[in-house]
């Protein structure tokens, strides 16, 4: 006993009588280990923590913390004017900005009771799938790395750059358009501009048979993804999961056609949805709806009207008293503003529903009993970007 | 008690004649040898792969270092590696932790020493070789095992036990499928399993490498070797996306630039194994023994480039698996695979 004071033995004996008294076999025990997964950590997408308890590679639970990326937004647009908050929305889901300035600039012109002329909501549409296919092409690659495939990245960002580089040639930014006015837009098309979509969309239909045999085809991608991480349609609806990922879960909900707004009740496209709720049916969501959002862009290129790309608006916006609540189908799920105005040149309050938010709620219960391997694919499966998740 | 500077035994140890030209001088220059093929494999293999890499993923790879197509990339990396501070984490295992990467090496180093480069160029010749090919290769397991425990970091102990279950486990489809090759030739000798080769004749006429008739087991090593290298779709130990680094995730500068080194040198050596083996080391077929002397280094190493662009074909190809299906593909596939190939071959071999 050399060496061990009468106090450690004490505590030792007292350790074993608790566990005698709880029945747990002391040398068989594997002590529970809390693992922090993020800030930094090369698959959280930005900032942000999960902190598990796991049991070897076995996750007991976990708990997101988010909060990291708060930028202050609904309170800042209470400062803005309206055509300023633009700029700040399009930073929400930094990966689809343009997709942003959407619901905000329909809320905020139904206030007003402004519409926009037809060639303007058929320029939005064009830009919002645009921006679509830009964020789901970065999943369909991003979500490769993250089960390990490291190819698939650099084909899908190829062709991305496409996209992006469309979307630069009208609005002057890549990421940033702010490119919406309250009533239109800054600026028409740009000359050539239609030419060089149609090019640019076969090359994005080629990445998508691509990615469709070199990720979603690979037996092992499969094995990885089919039965893990099953949303069912009662506890996603509950959770307020929306998107893809609620429609991989066989809820046949898509705003674009259920509320319809800018040019989709005149364009010819499909809802796709899948009964199987996990990881694959995700992934697999996204890919035919970057063919359903080419589909969207080459319909509307061809029916694109001609007319003013501004309708008459006042010098100073100004919005009546009211309140609507304006929502979209963003890239990431569902996307609403709640406007409220006082009337004047600034909201009094605007509430931002953000898809992501909604979406990462529902990963505690999600990822309770996965293995660690499991929780990265069903994290990246959800696919939420963090702005969008702190605003 | 003698005086002192006299040694007891003076006597003897000067009457031994000490082989300076048979053993000596060989010794040393093999030695070299060896310590320079070692980087210099990772580099070169390095340099492919990052290469061979960027053209599958539609990129250019290095462009810059050295002005042809970035050839010093790797060179200015392992420079860059080794001006890099050694951290060592307050919580680790420091002699452990230092000790880890050196295992690796240089085990990489001991498989090195078995591959016949020709006819007559071998480090060592002895009859077990290639049962030590595989047991030097296994020391580098301890050290992946050190350094994940070492680290004192959750990510590397998880990586580290990854490996070593991995490591463990792909062992012994690597060693079942090797098997049926000692079968056929008879000898754990390299040199003998090579000219075994020379001699295996199909319709009596057109001399064929063992890759032919032991096509199961070619494939099995090829999966098992793959697994043993820690490679996608068998990089778990590493999992970038799941554990950071894996067990690597806590080394720094000199200590990284060891395990780098023995990433691309085991593949080298797995490789070379894999052509001795399976495709004929430095033979080929129809050409005279005198000339095999001279051109026998290059045909072996360019069979070794062809093994190395499979696995890295493979490696940018798929996904991980999980670590469960790992554990399953190698005890449900591979091992009765391999197992049911030794019986056919121990069939056969008794019929012929």
């Amino acid at each position: 006993m050399a060496g061990i004071t009468s106090a450690e033995v004490s505590a030792q004996a007292r350790v074993a009588a608790h566990m005698a008294d709880v029945g747990v076999a002391v040398e068989l025990e594997t002590p529970e280990m809390t693992l922090n997964i993020g800030p930094q950590h090369p698959s959280t997408h930005g900032v942000f923590r999960l902190v598990a308890r796991v049991e070897g590679e076995k996750i007991e639970d976990v708990e997101p913390v988010i909060g990291y990326m708060h930028r202050g937004y609904e309170k800042l647009c209470e400062v803005r004017t309206y055509p300023q908050i633009t700029t700040l929305v399009n930073r929400i889901d930094w990966l689809s900005g343009y997709a942003n300035e959407i619901p905000f600039i329909l809320a905020a012109e139904r206030l007003m009771g402004i519409e926009a002329p037809p060639r303007v909501q058929y320029i939005r549409t064009i830009l919002t799938e645009m921006a679509r296919i830009a964020t789901f092409l970065a999943f369909l690659g991003v979500y490769g790395i993250e089960i390990g495939a490291i190819t698939p990245i650099f084909h899908a960002f190829r062709d991305r750059e496409r996209v992006l580089d469309l979307i630069e040639s009208v609005t002057g930014g890549r990421f940033h358009p702010n490119f919406n006015r309250v009533g239109g837009l800054l600026d028409d098309l740009p000359a050539g501009f239609l030419a060089e979509t149609a090019v640019a969309m076969d090359a994005v239909k080629r990445v998508c048979d691509d990615l469709e045999d070199l990720i979603l085809g690979n037996d092992i991608f499969r094995e990885r993804t089919v039965g893990v991480g099953v949303i069912p349609l009662e506890r996603g609806l509950a959770c307020g999961v929306s998107g893809a990922n609620i429609r991989a879960s066989g809820c046949t909900v898509d705003i674009r056609r259920d509320e319809p707004y800018l040019a989709y009740p005149e364009l010819d496209f499909d809802v796709v949805t899948d009964t199987r709720g996990d990881c694959f049916a995700r992934a697999w969501c996204r890919l035919q709806e970057t063919r359903e959002a080419v589909r969207i862009i080459e319909g509307a290129c061809k029916a694109l009207p001609a007319g003013p790309f501004m309708a008459k608006v006042p010098k100073v916006i100004q919005v009546p008293p009211g309140e609507v609540y304006q929502r979209a189908e963003g890239p990431l799920g569902e996307m609403g503003f709640y406007l409220v105005s006082r009337g004047g040149r600034i909201p009094y309050r605007v509430k931002i529903r953000t898809p992501s938010f909604s979406n990462v709620s529902i990963l505690p219960w999600l990822l309770e009993g996965t293995y660690m391997a499991d929780l990265i694919a069903i994290v990246g499966s959800l696919y939420f970007i963090l702005g969008d998740v702190d605003r | 008690m003698t005086t002192a500077g006299v040694a007891p035994h003076a006597g003897s140890v000067l009457a031994y004649d000490i082989p300076w030209v048979d053993f000596v001088i060989p010794l040393v220059v093999k030695m070299l040898v060896i310590a320079l093929l070692v980087p210099l494999s990772a580099l070169v293999l390095g340099y492919l792969f990052l290469k061979l890499l960027a053209h599958m993923q539609s990129r250019l790879g290095p462009m810059e270092a050295g002005g042809f197509h970035g050839w010093a990339q790797l060179i200015a990396d392992g420079l860059k590696f080794m001006q890099k501070e050694d951290v060592i984490p307050e919580a680790a295992d420091k002699p452990a932790f230092a000790m880890a990467p050196a295992f690796v090496l240089v085990s990489v180093v001991l498989v090195m020493i078995t591959i016949p480069f020709g006819p007559s160029l071998n480090v060592i010749d002895i009859d077990a070789q290639v049962f030590m090919a595989l047991a030097v290769a296994s020391i580098g397991t301890i050290g992946v095992l050190l350094a994940g425990w070492s680290s004192a970091n959750k990510y590397s102990l998880m990586g580290g036990f990854r490996a070593a279950g991995q490591l463990m486990a792909y062992e012994l489809p690597l060693l079942l499928s090797i098997v049926a090759v000692v079968m056929m030739a008879q000898t754990m000798n390299m040199q003998g399993i090579i000219s075994a080769q020379g001699g295996f004749e199909l319709f009596g006429t057109i001399p064929i490498p063992y890759v032919v008739p032991q096509f199961v087991a070619f494939a099995v090593f090829i999966v098992a070797a793959q697994a043993e290298l820690s490679q996608a779709p068998f990089d778990m130990p590493f999992a970038e996306s799941e554990l950071v680094s894996g067990y690597a995730t806590e080394y720094t500068g000199f200590r990284y630039l060891f395990f780098f080194i023995a990433e691309f040198a085991s593949n080298f050596t797995m490789a070379a194994i894999g052509a001795v083996l399976f495709l004929g080391g430095w033979w080929l077929p129809w050409v005279p023994d005198g000339v095999l002397e001279v051109i026998g280094p290059f045909v072996l190493v360019a069979k070794i480039l062809f093994l190395v662009f499979v696995f890295l074909w493979m490696r940018s190809t798929y996904p991980r698996l999980r670590e469960d299906q790992l554990q399953r593909f190698a005890w449900k596939w591979l091992i009765p695979i391999s197992l049911v190939n030794i019986g056919i071959t121990g069939v056969l071999k008794v019929v012929w």
